[in-house]
């Protein structure tokens, strides 16, 4: 497939690994800020291509992970309403907040269904007028163009009974907040390229200059992902730290500034709760005053529903790459992705589930022989 | 709630889960599945052929050996590019009795319809019941009909159970798999699963990706023909070809490669599993088939698969090992490994 191929070619792909192995010198620590990145990572076994002096630590950068449990708290709360009809993306229903999750909740008869953009949950809207719609938003910079977009025009089109509840996360504001922390081991970032395709890198080159870390866009196919490893080990290699663009053939500088207007016209910046990590001032979101009447959080009184998480999940530090998902007692035991405490393994982007097959898999030649035992009748 | 009796298999790490009603995804060929199966279903109903978990039991009656199976169809929209209801549900059960090595020849029909179904639509689906019975050779020879509420059923759901004729000296079990066997792959892999899924979706694809639904009948035969010994076939319906294969893996103890540029996808269904972000592995056929066979046969029977109409495009896709028993891993398009596991549930599409 055109345009696709071209960045899955395996002769390509091994030179750069060995051109990556030809450059390093000592270890250095890496992380791949968004969540598609890590799961092509895992995807591909890049992780296993590339020389173990070279670290990939797993970044924030997966919208499900992030958002926060009170939020899936308020969607579980609004979903159980008669007469609702909540609309999310398809890996967001799985996520359990401290009610359940809501594929359960559709289980027990609410009416909750999967769209692919939020759009069509306008639509949906607009279809059935006796119905409250909400659309669960949530995401990065990347899909906020496309949520501020279905909100703006269930205003303009008069579609009264469409709300959104918004749960919108910011990546500078997070990165910094991850080399801000105290012990923090990431030494260069693979930045979010689909977020700067709309956003462009301005921002990044203010991060990169403060903190003096190298910061190299990338792309989302496995031959971005190297080669964006190996300008970043090359930065580090010779001392360098700024803002490089691997993803090219996707984001300008500038990035995308209608998108950015029309996300400015609906949303405004305002703090946000990380799951795992806390409030991070300025890190996300929030619907402006003109738009309220599609706030879903004002329109059904959630706003006051607060909820705190496990002690025993340290998905937190995980996120900041400060511990390893198999540093937690829970790892594997009493969390798993069947049955996750932390949202870093419900979603296949998070690290503890992109762990859990790898450990398991190390582990199974120490795993005892064991034969399939016929259930007593 | 607790089982009393232990689940089978108990060497797995993960608990069991807490879930004490249906999902979506306890139909979904994923873990989940195999859990309802293996630890609420068997346990309560437990008997040596039912325990084999092939997809049909083998029978013999005053020393005659008979395939029996039956698999029930629910789908949404009942006609779909490529086929309907109808023929899927003659095909699928169908194949379920020509991958055990069985010559199928008797199936049973039951309806269970909606109030309010327009009766041309009923023709329609008999029509195309019709025609794929005579294509693969089936007698339809009993059948039913009940009718539910409105709102109670989605329009149509049909059952079809069916009984074969097994070979004399063939002998098809997942339990025959053995370190060393090749694994074949029939054909493209996809493009039921995502001819529904854009059916439903509205994704405009001009009707390029058509579903594989056919009887595989001729195909199995061709390939007892050249090598009666093949240790197993699977037709790899929901959950893909992952499924097939991690299934194998995880309850034989096997270990299995897969090399996943050697997987054939068409390119529509490709571009239409990028759209979604789904893993054309784990996308369901309805027409393909995956073989277990010895590794010095498996050069002959993949001549014999490709010398048939629905055999033209068969590849081999791996091999069974002795290494990392219970664990497939592929040999990534770029060089790298995974491992291959079935999803929890639902392939549920992701944000990013």
């Amino acid at each position: 497939m055109k345009y696709l191929d071209e960045y899955r070619d395996g002769g390509v792909a091994s030179s750069i690994a060995k051109t990556i192995a030809e450059t390093v010198t000592r270890p250095w620590v890496l992380m791949e800020v968004c969540g598609g990145q890590t799961h092509s990572i895992v995807r591909y076994g890049i992780d296993r291509m590339i020389p173990p002096e070279v670290e990939l630590v797993h970044g924030p950068g997966c919208p499900v992970c992030v958002t926060s449990l009170e939020m899936i708290d308020k969607a579980h709360a609004i979903a159980s309403r008669p007469g609702v009809i909540f609309t999310s993306f398809g890996d967001m229903l799985r996520v359990p907040g401290s009610r359940g999750d809501l594929l359960t909740l559709k289980s027990r008869g609410a009416d909750v269904r999967v769209v692919y953009s939020p759009l069509d949950a306008v639509r949906i809207a607009s279809q059935n007028p006796a119905r409250e719609v909400v659309f669960f938003g949530i995401g990065f910079e990347t899909t906020a163009p496309a949520n501020a977009m279905a909100v703006y025009r269930a205003r303009k089109e008069g579609v009264g009974n469409f709300s959104m509840l918004l749960s919108h996360v910011l990546v500078p504001p997070a990165m910094a907040a991850i080399l801000q922390a105290p012990g923090n081991r990431v030494q260069g970032f693979l930045g979010p390229g689909h977020v700067c395709a709309i956003m462009g890198y301005r921002e990044y080159e203010s991060l990169a200059e403060r903190y003096r870390v190298p910061i190299v866009i990338t792309g989302f196919e496995p031959i971005d992902l190297l080669e964006g490893i190996l300008m970043t080990v090359r930065q580090l290699e010779t001392g360098r730290a700024v803002v490089e663009n691997q993803y090219a053939r996707a984001v300008t500088r500038d990035g995308n500034p209608a998108a950015r207007a029309l996300v400015l016209e609906v949303f405004e910046v305002g703090d946000r709760k990380w799951r795992g990590v806390g409030s991070i001032p300025k890190s996300g979101y929030k619907i402006r005053y003109e738009y309220r009447m599609h706030d879903a959080e004002k329109r059904f009184h959630v706003e006051e529903i607060a909820t705190e998480e496990s002690s025993l999940c340290i998905s937190g530090q995980i996120l900041r790459g400060l511990k390893k998902p198999s540093d937690c007692s829970a790892f594997g035991t009493l969390c798993t992705p069947q049955k996750p405490l932390g949202a870093t393994m419900v979603s296949a982007e998070g690290a503890c589930a992109a762990y859990y097959q790898y450990g398991r898999f190390l582990d199974s030649a120490s795993l005892p022989a064991v034969t399939a035992q016929a259930p007593t009748a | 709630m607790k089982h009393p009796d232990p689940p089978p298999f108990s060497d797995c790490p993960i608990p069991i889960s807490e879930t004490e009603e249906i999902l979506l995804g306890h139909g979904s060929g994923g873990k989940l599945t195999a859990r309802l199966i293996e630890s609420v279903i068997l346990p309560a109903l437990a008997s040596p052929a039912l325990e084999a978990l092939d997809d049909q039991a083998v029978v013999s009656i005053d020393g005659t050996r008979l395939a029996f199976t039956t698999d029930s169809y629910v789908v949404t929209p009942l006609f779909f590019p490529g086929g309907d209801i109808g023929d899927l549900a003659v095909n699928g059960t169908v194949n379920d009795l020509a991958v055990g090595g069985a010559k199928p020849l008797f199936l049973s029909l039951s309806f269970i319809l909606e109030e309010g179904l327009a009766i041309t639509v009923l023709d329609r689906v008999l029509a195309s019941i019709r025609r794929a019975a005579a294509r693969a050779g089936v007698s339809i020879v009993t059948g039913d009909t009940k009718v539910v509420d409105r709102g109670k059923g989605d329009q149509m759901f049909i059952n079809t159970a069916g009984i074969g004729s097994l070979r004399p000296g063939v002998s098809l079990s997942s339990r025959r798999v053995r370190a060393g066997d090749a694994i074949l792959l029939s054909g493209p892999v996809g493009d039921h699963g995502m001819a529904i899924l854009s059916t439903r979706e509205g994704l405009d694809l001009e009707g390029q990706i058509q579903s594989d639904t056919a009887p595989l009948h001729e195909l199995t035969a061709a390939i007892l023909d050249a090598c009666p010994d093949v240790h197993a076939m699977r037709d790899p319906t929901r959950g893909g070809v992952a499924a097939t294969v991690v299934e194998i893996a995880t309850r034989q103890r096997l270990g299995i490669e897969i090399d996943e540029g050697a997987i054939p996808v068409r390119d529509p269904v490709r571009g239409a599993c990028e759209i979604f972000g789904l893993d054309p592995l784990l996308v369901a056929n309805e027409g393909k088939l995956v073989a277990f066979v010895p590794q010095n046969a498996s050069a002959g029977v993949l001549r014999a698969m490709r010398a048939t109409p629905l055999g033209a495009e068969a590849v081999r896709i791996g091999t069974v090992t002795e290494k990392h028993p219970g664990f497939v891993v592929v040999r990534t398009l770029i060089g790298g490994e995974r491992i291959l596991d079935l999803p929890f549930g639902e392939s549920l599409p992701r944000i990013c």
